[in-house]
């Protein structure tokens, strides 16, 4: 009952860069449970860009606190994509196929978050021996960075809107360039163009198809595409 | 245990006792200003509380020694919670003998009597306003717990005076955990305390109300305990929050008596800038249907979860 | 310099075909940009062949007998596929399935696909690898709906979506190998995803992370191989897509994903010293060849039948790598070969078909060998050849597979015969009727192009009867980098 155990200076003898970096990660898995539990369509976009921008924040840290310049660069596209282009990009799809209020009925919110916890806690599992090697500042995100894939997939599962699908992706991909950045502290620049190409090509195909399959199905609901069966 | 902790503890509780009624008229005054009404006078609830324990108490010819018994039972609780909460001192003796998981049992219990009081007349919105209560209270007491766990993680003890002695004493750093943990109970406060949006502590409206509906039947001096017994409540949880997440301006162990004196300001400080926030959420957000109640407990009870991973996580 | 060649054609021709790709040339000008890949592989081929494993532009390239193979086989697959896709396609618009605009862009999206797929396989760097099989996800995807019909549109969704969620799976095997790589090798430049750096010192790199890369890899990697219970988006894709690109999927891209999967298998295997990765190749496998083997029995649509069946022959071959030694390794590389090549003919004589009948429902199908034998005959022997009947390339080997899966893993022998078993019966039950039924069908106004089914088909029978020295000695020396 003696007064201030030694447990609590553990986190405060960190550096200030790393508890930014934790507080990031954090706000970034938060994020993830937002989108999880969002039903509008258009705000499941904005908190995508918010997510970008803290992947961007938390880069900028990393970059700085780890003296890597490459990783500026790494942090400036990571902005240009996902905080602007993407987000844009999105807004005006949405604005053009005029699914502004598209809400979708979201089934069982409070089971959906609880399967996301146990998601968490067999990310944060998953991680242990990997994290162990990594650097010191990064070395606990990664389990953060699994779940935010974990969580994205869950989302892309259980969301029947075609949008919604596409921002699950864009999620997912987020964790993985998170993970990137708390394992290894980034990517070769190469790989990471080659990467951001990838998905913005992606996302224009995908916004073709949104307004193919309006035309086709009359609907964004991916409920219509059931005619395909494993027979 | 000497005599100076005795009396830090007695002053804390009578402070406490004394300044609840207070607390609750400053939220309601900055409910009004927020919506643009006359606010009514600050002291309203203490002359509200004069004025019924004047009046005459009229029971119902069904009720039970229960009934009666329990506003007496509810203050009595909410006493006894105060007893072990900091509010002006982290030194209080009687803490030593009730750490915070049995703080959340005291409230349980205060739960459990409230809602066989609401249910002992008989009438419909009593046993409806009780079930409402268990409902809420189920799934709020999970949420608190895993708050207080988490805190108890960071500082090692699940005595509140400790841990907001240790977190106190800590140097500033950001804990990720902590922020989670604070808006899950801020959530828990909300619901727990019959505020807006899951309750709404003026409201006589029978689909809505909650608290109302099970103290319906109470009158003269029973009512008073009753609204003296809530108020305190939200006292208390204002208390545990300013304990697990603003421990700063309460006097310490080493500090003599005379040092409870400076630690009146930042609690008042504390108090009217929670009380103000209280007010601002409450005019700001909607009250949910009951049915989405569960919803939003769920989710404080997932930053609280969030907020005790994070911690394993990042700060081990 | 011919590694240049090989990949600028393609490139150059998507960029060429994006602005010409629906006038009247534009499919002889795609013949022209395959063929002329076709013989920089060959040349490229012949070095490799001639001086041994090459590194081009400071090791960003690297050419060694095993992927100079693929190399070759997906250049003539390509070309072979843009010689029939030439008067397919044109048919297809003519029957009105097809617009001036989306000719253009299955010409455009035909050569970038030959792109990504001869860059998935030339580059030595892992992430870019990662990139390459990304980008050919985003052409396949817009050529399976390329008729923009709800099936294919929901075909095509289903495939972006199933290996989109793959590959993110794959990208972050890929992070924690740069990470395992980083510790040894350093961050400098972008070294450490090398993969002969990392296959130099794939000794050192720390067992327990490329453990977990490799399963994530494996998973990822084997979405696109259509590994079960991965494969859902394969037999939608290739039913739906227009027949020049099933033939491609099947042909080229299943085979440059397992490829994938070897190179990542090779660096663990170094790293972790242990059995399981073998073993995870070989459950993978026999699941799907079992899988395979037996939803071909419920299949109504012909193309999709024989989606299933590519499930079932890239089974058997990754059951095949699994086992590992250079005989079952060997074997699995001649399976490869036979398989695509067989296949590609098969779509190829199912795509007329099904042209013909207006449908590719097999029961409307029926009586080919009446309306127009040569492609009653080439489907009769392409058929022939995918169930494994001697003397055909695919029969020698699944022989050697099924011998050595007797030497060295005899618990999985019955399994792999059952399939077999099972796929023979289907396949040979279905063919026999639309071969030989009675016919519904009426006279194309249009030859169909078998020349290259035949072309495809005489290979493979040679492959069967005679391989030629080079061809062995060359495998051999593929074979024995695969360890095992």
């Amino acid at each position: 009952m003696t007064t201030a155990p030694s447990i609590v200076s553990a986190a405060a003898a960190l550096p200030l860069a790393t508890q930014l970096i934790h507080l990031f990660a954090a706000l970034l898995l938060l994020l993830s449970f937002a989108m999880l539990a969002q039903r509008r369509v258009v705000n499941l976009v904005n908190l995508f860009a918010a997510q970008g921008a803290t992947l961007v924040a938390c880069a900028v840290v990393v970059a700085y606190s780890s003296h890597q310049s490459d990783l500026y660069q790494s942090a400036a596209l990571t902005f240009v994509l996902k905080v602007l282009v993407l987000p844009y990009v999105l807004h005006k799809l949405i604005g053009r196929l005029q699914a502004e209020w598209d809400t979708e009925t979201l089934v069982n919110i409070p089971t959906m978050q609880i399967i996301g916890i146990l998601l968490v806690i067999f990310a944060f599992v998953l991680a242990q021996p990997i994290s162990q090697f990594a650097g010191a500042a990064t070395r606990s995100t990664l389990g953060i960075a699994i779940a935010v894939v974990f969580l994205a997939f869950l989302m892309m599962i259980v969301r029947r809107k075609a949008i919604a699908q596409v921002v699950g992706f864009l999620a997912m991909e987020n964790g993985l360039l998170f993970a990137a950045i708390s394992a290894t502290h980034g990517m070769p620049m190469v790989v990471e163009l080659g990467i951001g190409l990838d998905v913005l090509v992606g996302v224009f195909i995908l916004g073709i198809f949104f307004f193919q399959i309006r035309e086709q199905f009359d609907s964004l609901d991916l409920q219509h595409m059931e005619t395909l069966k494993e027979d | 245990m000497n005599a100076a902790g005795i009396f830090t503890q007695l002053f804390a509780v009578a402070t406490s006792v004394m300044l609840a009624p207070l607390f609750s008229g400053w939220v309601a005054q900055c409910r009004a200003w927020l919506s643009n009404r006359t606010a009514p006078p600050i002291w309203l609830p203490y002359s509200r509380l004069r004025k019924l324990f004047h009046k005459d108490a009229v029971i119902a010819r069904d009720a039970t020694p229960l009934f009666r018994a329990v506003p007496y039972l509810l203050f009595g609780v909410m006493v006894a919670a105060a007893a072990i909460i900091p509010s002006l001192s982290t030194d209080l003796p009687f803490a030593a003998v009730a750490d915070t998981i049995a703080l959340v049992g005291l409230f349980a219990l205060a739960r459990v009597f409230i809602a066989l009081a609401g249910m002992d007349i008989g009438t419909a919105f009593g046993s409806m306003g009780s079930r409402r209560e268990m409902l809420v209270g189920f799934l709020a007491e999970p949420a608190l717990l895993m708050v207080l766990f988490t805190s108890s993680l960071i500082s090692g003890s699940t005595l509140l005076p400790t841990i907001a002695a240790a977190l106190q004493s800590s140097a500033l750093a950001i804990h990720a955990s902590l922020a989670f943990a604070g808006v899950a109970f801020v959530m828990v406060l909300l619901a727990e305390n019959a505020r807006i949006p899951v309750d709404n502590p003026t409201t006589h409206l029978e689909l809505t109300m909650i608290h109302e509906a099970m103290v319906l039947e109470y009158s003269a001096r029973h009512l008073a305990l009753v609204e003296w017994a809530s108020s305190l409540k939200l006292f208390n949880y204002a208390c545990i929050g300013f304990a697990l997440f603003l421990p700063w301006g309460m006097a310490g162990r080493a500090d003599g008596v005379l040092w409870l004196l400076p630690a009146l300001p930042p609690l008042l400080l504390k108090l009217a800038v929670a009380g103000f926030a209280i007010a601002l959420i409450e005019t700001l957000s909607a009250k949910l249907r009951i049915f989405r109640a569960p919803e939003f407990l769920a989710t404080a009870f997932l930053l609280a979860v969030l907020g005790l991973l994070v911690h394993l996580m990042l700060e081990h | 310099m011919e590694l240049i060649a090989l990949l600028a054609i393609p490139l150059l021709g998507a960029a060429l075909l994006a602005l010409v790709g629906h006038r009247a040339a534009a499919p002889h000008l795609n013949l022209a940009a395959s063929a002329a890949t076709f013989l920089a592989a060959c040349v490229l081929t012949a070095e490799v062949i001639a001086h041994g494993p090459l590194q081009v532009l400071s090791g960003a390239f690297f050419i060694d007998p095993f992927n100079v193979f693929l190399v070759a086989l997906t250049a003539f697959i390509g070309m072979t596929t843009a010689w029939f896709s030439r008067p397919y396609m044109r048919i297809e618009q003519e029957h009105g399935r097809l617009n001036a605009a989306r000719l253009r862009l299955y010409h455009s999206m035909y050569q970038l696909f030959m792109f990504t797929m001869l860059l998935a396989l030339t580059t030595n760097n892992m992430g870019i690898l990662w990139v390459a099989m990304e980008a050919a996800t985003l052409t396949t995807v817009l050529l399976v709906s390329l008729y923009r019909t709800k099936a294919s549109l929901e075909a095509a969704w289903k495939y972006f979506i199933l290996c989109g969620v793959g590959i993110a799976l794959a990208l972050f095997g890929t992070v924690l190998l740069y990470f395992a790589a980083e510790r040894v090798l350093g961050a400098e430049g972008m070294h450490a995803l090398l993969w002969t750096q990392l296959d130099g010192v794939k000794g050192q790199l720390e067992p327990g992370i490329i453990g977990i890369a490799f399963v994530f890899l494996l998973v990822g990697y084997g979405t696109k191989v259509g590994l079960a219970p991965l494969h859902s988006w394969l037999p939608d894709a290739h039913a739906e897509g227009p027949t020049p690109v099933s033939a491609v999927l099947s042909g080229l891209l299943l085979n440059v994903a397992l490829y994938a999967v070897m190179r990542c298998k090779v660096l663990v295997e170094g790293s972790v010293h242990a059995a399981w990765p073998g073993q995870m190749l070989m459950g993978f496998g026999l699941l799907s060849a079992l899988v395979g083997a037996f939803l071909l029995w419920r299949q109504k649509d012909a193309k999709r039948m024989f989606a299933y069946s590519s499930i079932e022959h890239m089974g058997i071959v990754t059951f095949a790598f699994g086992m590992g030694g250079p005989v079952a390794n060997f074997a699995a590389l001649l399976h490869m070969t036979g398989h695509a090549l067989t296949k590609s003919a098969i779509f190829f004589t199912t795509g007329h078909a099904s042209q013909k009948a207006g449908t590719q429902r097999m029961d409307a199908i029926q009586g080919l060998r009446e309306q127009s034998p040569a492609l009653g005959w080439g489907l009769m022997l392409g058929a022939l050849a995918i169930v494994g009947m001697p003397p055909f390339g695919v029969f020698a080997s699944e022989f050697l597979i099924l011998t050595t899966a007797m030497q060295q893993q005899p618990w999985a022998t019955p399994i792999l015969l059952l399939a077999l078993g099972v796929a023979f019966g289907a396949i040979f039950l279905r063919v026999q009727g639309m071969v030989f039924g009675s016919s519904t069908l009426r006279r194309l106004p249009h030859q169909p192009n078998m020349a290259p089914v035949f072309v495809h088909l005489a290979l493979v029978l040679l492959l069967g009867l005679w391989i030629p020295a080079f061809l062995v000695s060359w495998w051999h020396l593929a074979a024995g980098m695969l360890g095992g």
